[in-house]
């Protein structure tokens, strides 16, 4: 990085990598959204509400929510063997977690939601960037949603916070912070960190990510806009 | 469907008593249950303890052993710590391959040891690029009562703390164990955990497994000695506000020194 705080990409601190969405690029699935976050390449497709299987996962007051994210053997330098690993397991269920609070699923009792996350191409920040993907995809399947959950990631870089870090700032970074966000409700529904920070970076660092949270989720409802209102009524 | 309608009788119950700042089992909301830390207890493992956080218990063992380094990490030794749940420490483990909520609790349990840099790696390398010591912390829940994941990361820490680590020496590019001569382990810092959970408005520490039934949602935030966030994990099916965040981070400094002081007193 720079003195004047140009970035290795040559993003500023507060930038964010290009992100572009597209909603319903799956023809089977009942929603689909594509998201390039930097070199992130990733896809989400909905199913359900749908019977459940195994039947005994099925809760009679509520629909169940679940969530796998998977990464192919060649979105990575080195191939990754394609057995879900015990990191793609954890950000599963973080990511079902961040979307959960948003989700209506008392609606839909004895029946499940599923949300398939398959990450093409990984560059750092995937889990976010399968975040807001995964929440494109449900509001395009038309499942009913109290808000849209858009996530981004804070850092710390050569001792300075920094918005949506990549690959290379997270492997020589001090601190990676992935944050989730229900944008009009305020509600933070996924926070991690890896990594050293003080008390008030802490606090600036998720002030950062959550304004990185609140621009994604422009682009979120603008991706959705573009579907289903194509002469730009509302 | 029983257990729901219990649940929700048990959340109501617990809320009403919230709404009075008491808990279900009369602690403050920011007390944790009283914790036992017994170090020692497996003779045969280079360091071991045995941890009592109410009524949850962990026995954690630390071995230490050569091994090879990761590919992109030679210059450092190998440290990896697991939990399990026991099937024998609550009525709905089974045994089996672990699932997503054991695979968590492991996860979270060595980020914490791991982001604090707890211990100093660069001292455990034998040869770089060919041969360190690996230090293996492994935890088992015998007794489910809430908060696994700060009853797996104090006894983790506590494991590391009594630890002796044996002295290795090369021999024709092979590390050979030299009897009778061990060294503490090289500890930088002393990670503590706080796991809190939000029922209502209220946040609480160290939620009880009653507590933990009813929660709406969970965070756990390990500090280093010099009062810094290492890690952090939310989890759970709702969410926080960015002000609930802020005094989670704060009630995990305050009750994190208090378990310092007891991990000192170890040292």
């Amino acid at each position: 990085m720079t003195e004047d705080g140009i970035r290795c990409d040559g993003r500023r601190l507060d930038e964010l990598r290009n992100i572009s969405i597209k909603v319903g690029v799956l023809k089977n699935a009942d929603g689909s959204a594509y998201i390039e976050f930097g070199k992130n390449k990733i896809l989400a497709g909905v199913f359900g509400p749908r019977d459940v299987h195994p039947k005994h996962m099925a809760n009679p007051d509520s629909g169940i929510l679940r969530c796998r994210y998977h990464m192919s053997p060649f979105s990575v330098t080195e191939r990754k063997n394609p057995a879900p690993s015990r990191r793609e397991i954890e950000i599963s269920k973080v990511i079902k977690e961040a979307l959960q609070p948003a989700v209506i699923l008392k609606d839909y009792p004895r029946t499940v939601i599923d949300v398939f996350i398959e990450v093409l191409q990984a560059d750092g920040g995937s889990r976010c960037a399968a975040l807001d993907a995964a929440a494109v995809a449900l509001a395009d399947a038309g499942i009913p949603m109290r808000d849209l959950v858009s996530a981004c990631a804070a850092g710390k870089v050569a001792d300075r916070i920094v918005l949506d870090v990549n690959n290379e700032e997270d492997q020589e970074g001090q601190a990676d912070m992935p944050v989730a966000l229900m944008p009009n409700m305020g509600k933070v529904t996924l926070l991690q960190l890896d990594g050293i920070l003080k008390p008030e970076e802490f606090k600036t660092c998720m002030q950062t990510a959550l304004v990185g949270c609140k621009r994604v989720y422009e682009i979120q409802r603008k991706a959705l806009m573009e579907k289903y209102f194509q002469n730009g009524e509302q | 469907m029983n257990s729901q309608i219990l649940d929700q009788l048990k959340r109501d119950k617990i809320l009403d008593l919230l709404k009075t700042g008491k808990r279900i089992d009369g602690r403050a909301l920011d007390e944790q249950r009283p914790l036992i830390i017994e170090t020692g207890v497996i003779p045969k493992a280079n360091g071991s303890a045995r941890v009592k956080l109410g009524n949850t218990e962990v026995i954690t063992g630390v071995k230490i052993q050569p091994d090879k380094p990761f590919p992109d990490l030679g210059d450092k030794g190998i440290l990896i710590c697991t939990a399990e749940i026991l099937p024998l420490a609550d009525p709905n483990a089974e045994p089996g391959p672990p699932n997503e909520e054991v695979i968590e609790l492991a996860r979270v349990v060595d980020r914490g040891i791991r982001e604090t840099e707890m211990i100093d790696l660069h001292q455990l390398v034998l040869i770089e690029d060919k041969s360190v010591i690996g230090m293996f912390i492994d935890s088992s829940v015998i007794d489910s009562g809430g908060n696994l994941f700060d009853a797996c990361s104090y006894a983790s820490v506590a494991g590391i703390l009594s630890c002796t680590v044996p002295k290795y020496e090369i021999k024709d590019e092979a590390p050979v164990l030299v009897e009778g001569v061990t060294s503490k382990p090289p500890i930088k810092t002393l990670p503590v955990s706080v796991t809190m959970a939000r029922i209502g408005d209220y946040v609480i520490v160290d939620p009880s497994k009653d507590e933990e039934s009813c929660m709406d949602a969970r965070i756990t935030i390990t500090t280093n000695s010099d009062g810094n966030i290492c890690a952090v994990q939310k989890g759970g099916s709702d969410g926080f506000t960015a002000e609930q965040l802020l005094q989670c981070t704060e009630l995990a400094l305050v009750v994190g020194r208090k378990i310092r002081k007891q991990f000192e007193q170890l040292m």
